[in-house]
């Protein structure tokens, strides 16, 4: 008792989070983040041991390469997209007859096609399609779920039991049979098959987001703000969203994945962008009638769309992991 | 005769990515046959991973790097798991903190106990069966063959931790290791548990090795006492010696943290000194908080009695005075901070904030409401957005109310982190760069932004060390003398409310089975379960 508090602090230890707050009767009251291991909580950062260098070291040994390749993959993409022309000196439309189906090669890395196009050139122009297309898919269904998601998981009542049922009929019909749906409606086309994608994941966004946003609106912290004054709307926009959103974030760049071969499922059933548009989808739909001969046709521009999306799940993965 | 366990410079050290770590430093004590031992220190102090260390068990990137461990003579630092089998639960008994994670959800406890028996090859099916309910019968459990079908959800905390400690004497070991055995019980339960854990080893002449942030629960229990702080033994030696005559500085500060172990000096409400004329005074209403007959019931199963959580529950709070609601977990004390604070409403009764009846208010009302009351959390890593700035959580109160501007807003936030004694470089920092204590201090202050009159405090120290929860009850203190403020003090801990409290109400199954000043109600308790609970505070042994 004898302490003055303006000399304070320095007798408060490092976190005593990893026990069980020693709190009413058999009710153990523990942060859900504080990992359960015992006796972690007794490595708190020695005192003489410099902070700044050991941070450092810690980054730097904290990146895996498999996220760092990871990464290239999905930047080297988007700079297929953006600036295809530093990739390539072949015309992806323009193709060269007499040079048809030549196998790949030091001058045709990918081969090229029946009328003698670079393919690796279709491949690096083809990106903007197919990465935009994925890129107006995941925002449909980022934005259209999550709010959908957010209505339902703070209005609760009918609003929810409404939006449910509503994400349960989207739920209930397989993704590619309500992606041609929708294209039929909205008309053929590399936007609208992109949007059609979109709508098919609104329910997996809806439901992710709805169980997120209840989780953290029992959290002490949405009743303390609550109890500070704060309206409805404050509440959701300050603390329910950011942190609900971690984990829709990590689903937007899976889905980024899914919708990529979503679109190139679209496209090589001719549903999405019309020839001779260099899509990815498009690009083996139209290498199909030379399986046989000419390989690299159907497997190379097959290899970039595998690669690209395990890249995204890839990250996708460590988004999830790092909530 | 050599001591059943012999610890000899103990280094343990964990691998992190910026090399070992090292967490217990040079650690030599020793615990003899039938003795009891207490390992005190605060979190983070290396009590627990001395203990892991000694059974083998420390978390992945442990390692003992130096010294050794002996039992019975015989060094078994260097083990493999394998070998430690042999030791583990026959020669050395464990108990552990959490009596909720330790037990498997989905196995009735009976083949849980059993399950020792099966391991180290004791008996047949019919043989461990008859052990395992001699056990349970041992463990003061009633009806142990309807108690070994059951599942871990079907049994209270205190008796789960009756079935863990069951496990731990099965094969009837030399040494117990207790690891912060009833820190998340109430004070009735901990002292039975305790009281069993000494008849046990009474009976069958058990050393145990008890690990407890609590002085007090050591003061009460053990022999000795070995304490601890940032890895390093700090003092160590009979217990009356050391409560005598503490030696180091740290050890006099936790005697002095240790709420329970000296009676207080119980708080007198301070007459206003403002207040000179007496009429006035007389005409002035003296409570800040009026709540009176409260109810609240809640449906359980259809067709049965709703049950009262809250059962005609009335209190004052004076003005500028601290009542504190105490009880155990059940009692409906919580509710009742609840029903104040007009998170949940009463089926019956009635709240008045000074002269205002607040009970029915709702929407906008209640909003406003909010200015004058303000609840702070038993539990701070729950209560703070992690992804806010200390700044940015104690200001978002006027945020609300749009009080002030930004400019202003960002002003008082820094006077108010001032004021709770933060360091003002923490304003930048998120909660979970933060100390327990230092988040609570954090919470007080965001308590504090809008002026309130009355602050509920929901077991607001209950989650912390002594050290950390007696720096928090001076702020307390201090604050309520500067600011004025009323408290309503919910808790458990009755050693923490003769410190903190002017008037207290016992609370029972919703019930007050008894109130009045906080002197008079722990000097001469009237009812027997006031008394049941203040017997049950851990105080130091009387020598006879």
């Amino acid at each position: 008792m004898s302490a003055p508090v303006d000399t304070p602090l320095v007798e408060e230890p490092a976190v005593p989070g990893g026990r069980g707050a020693p709190a009413e009767g058999g009710r153990i009251s523990r942060p859900d983040s504080q990992p359960r291991v015992t006796g972690s909580r007794d490595v708190s950062p020695l005192p003489d041991a410099a902070p700044r260098p050991a941070v450092w070291r810690q980054r730097l040994s904290g990146i895996r390469p498999d996220l760092v390749l990871a990464w290239a993959v999905i930047v080297l993409a988007i700079a297929w997209a953006v600036v295809p022309w530093l990739f390539t000196g072949a015309d992806p439309l323009a193709g060269v007859p007499a040079e048809k189906l030549q196998a790949p090669s030091a001058a045709h890395p990918f081969g090229t096609d029946a009328i003698g196009r670079d393919l690796y050139a279709r491949v690096v122009y083809g990106a903007v399609h197919s990465l935009s297309g994925a890129f107006v898919a995941v925002t449909v269904g980022l934005v259209g779920g999550t709010l959908l998601g957010v209505l339902a998981g703070s209005l609760g009542g009918a609003v929810d039991a409404v939006i449910g049922r509503v994400v349960d009929v989207l739920l209930a019909i397989p993704a590619l049979l309500l992606s041609l749906s929708i294209i039929i409606l909205l008309g053929f086309g590399t936007v609208n098959a992109a949007i059609a994608v979109g709508i098919g994941s609104i329910a997996a966004f809806a439901r992710l987001s709805r169980s997120e946003v209840v989780r953290v609106r029992q959290a002490d912290f949405v009743e303390a703000a609550f109890g500070s004054g704060a309206r409805l709307p404050a509440v959701l926009f300050r603390h329910v969203l950011p942190n609900s959103l971690t984990a829709v974030i990590a689903l937007a760049a899976l889905q980024f994945g899914t919708a990529i071969l979503a679109i190139s499922t679209l496209g090589f059933l001719g549903y999405g962008a019309p020839p001779p548009t260099p899509e990815w989808g498009l690009l083996i739909a139209e290498g199909r009638n030379y399986v046989a001969t000419s390989w690299w046709l159907t497997v190379l521009p097959g290899l970039v769309v595998v690669v690209v999306v395990l890249a995204a799940n890839r990250i996708s993965h460590a988004l999830g992991r790092n909530r | 005769m050599t001591a059943l366990l012999e610890l000899e410079h103990l280094d343990v050290a964990y691998r992190t990515s910026a090399g070992p770590s090292r967490v217990v430093h040079d650690v030599s004590f020793d615990v003899a046959r039938g003795e009891v031992v207490a390992l005190v220190g605060e979190s983070g102090s290396g009590k627990t991973t001395t203990a892991s260390a000694v059974l083998g068990l420390l978390p992945a990137g442990g390692a003992v790097e130096g010294g050794g461990i002996r039992l019975s003579g015989t060094d078994i630092s260097g083990w493999s798991d394998r070998r430690l089998q042999a030791v583990r639960g026959v020669r050395i008994g464990y108990i552990p903190q959490d009596p909720v994670s330790s037990l498997n959800p989905v196995r009735p406890i009976g083949v849980q106990l059993g399950e020792a028996f099966r391991i180290h090859r004791r008996g047949d099916r019919r043989d461990v069966r008859r052990r395992v309910l001699e056990l349970l019968d041992r463990v003061g459990i009633d009806d142990p063959a309807l108690r070994a079908r059951q599942y871990p959800h079907e049994l209270s905390g205190g008796m789960r931790q009756r079935v863990l400690i069951a496990s731990a004497v099965a094969l009837e070991p030399e040494l117990v290791i207790a690891d912060e055995p009833t820190s998340a019980l109430d004070v009735t339960v901990q002292r039975r548990i305790l009281d069993l854990i000494d008849e046990l080893r009474r009976e069958h002449g058990t050393a145990v090795l008890l690990v407890t942030h609590d002085l007090g629960v050591a003061a009460e229990r053990a022999e000795r006492v070995v304490v601890m702080q940032h890895g390093r033994i700090v003092e160590q030696g009979a217990i009356g010696a050391l409560l005598d005559d503490p030696r180091e500085a740290y050890t006099r500060r936790l005697l002095a943290d240790a709420p329970g172990l000296e009676e207080p000096e119980f708080r007198r409400p301070r007459p206003p000194v403002y207040l000179r004329d007496a009429s006035v005074a007389a005409a002035e209403n003296p409570f800040v908080l009026e709540a009176s007959g409260l109810v609240k019931a809640y449906a359980t199963k259809r067709g049965a009695e709703p049950f009262r959580a809250v059962d005609d529950v009335s209190f004052n709070v004076v003005r500028g005075t601290t009542h504190a609601i105490v009880g155990e977990s059940g009692s409906g004390k919580t509710t009742t901070a609840r029903i104040v604070t007009r998170f949940v409403s009463p089926d019956a009764g009635t709240v008045r904030l000074g002269d205002t009846d607040v009970t029915a208010l709702t929407g906008a009302a209640r909003r406003e409401f909010r200015r004058r009351v303000q609840l702070v959390y038993q539990n701070p890593f729950a209560s703070l957005d992690p992804r806010h700035t200390v700044a940015d959580l104690v200001a978002e109160p006027l945020r609300n109310f749009g009080i002030g501007d930004r400019r202003s807003r960002a002003e008082t936030a820094r006077r108010l982190i001032d004021r709770v004694a933060l360091p003002s470089h923490l304003a930048g920092h998120r909660p979970r760069e933060l100390s327990g204590g230092q988040r609570q201090r954090v919470a007080i202050a965001r308590a504090l932004a809008l002026e309130p009159e009355l602050v509920v405090l929901d077991e607001a120290v209950s989650a912390l060390d002594v050290t950390v929860q007696a720096r928090i009850l001076e702020l307390l203190e201090q604050l309520q003398g500067e600011l004025g403020l009323s408290y309503l003090f919910i808790s458990h801990d009755l050693a923490v409310v003769a410190r903190i409290s002017h008037s207290v109400s016992v609370m029972r199954r919703g019930r007050v089975v008894e109130s009045g000043p906080t002197e008079q109600v722990f000097r001469s308790p009237q009812h027997e379960y006031t008394r049941e609970l203040l017997d049950a505070v851990p105080r130091r042994k009387v020598t006879a």
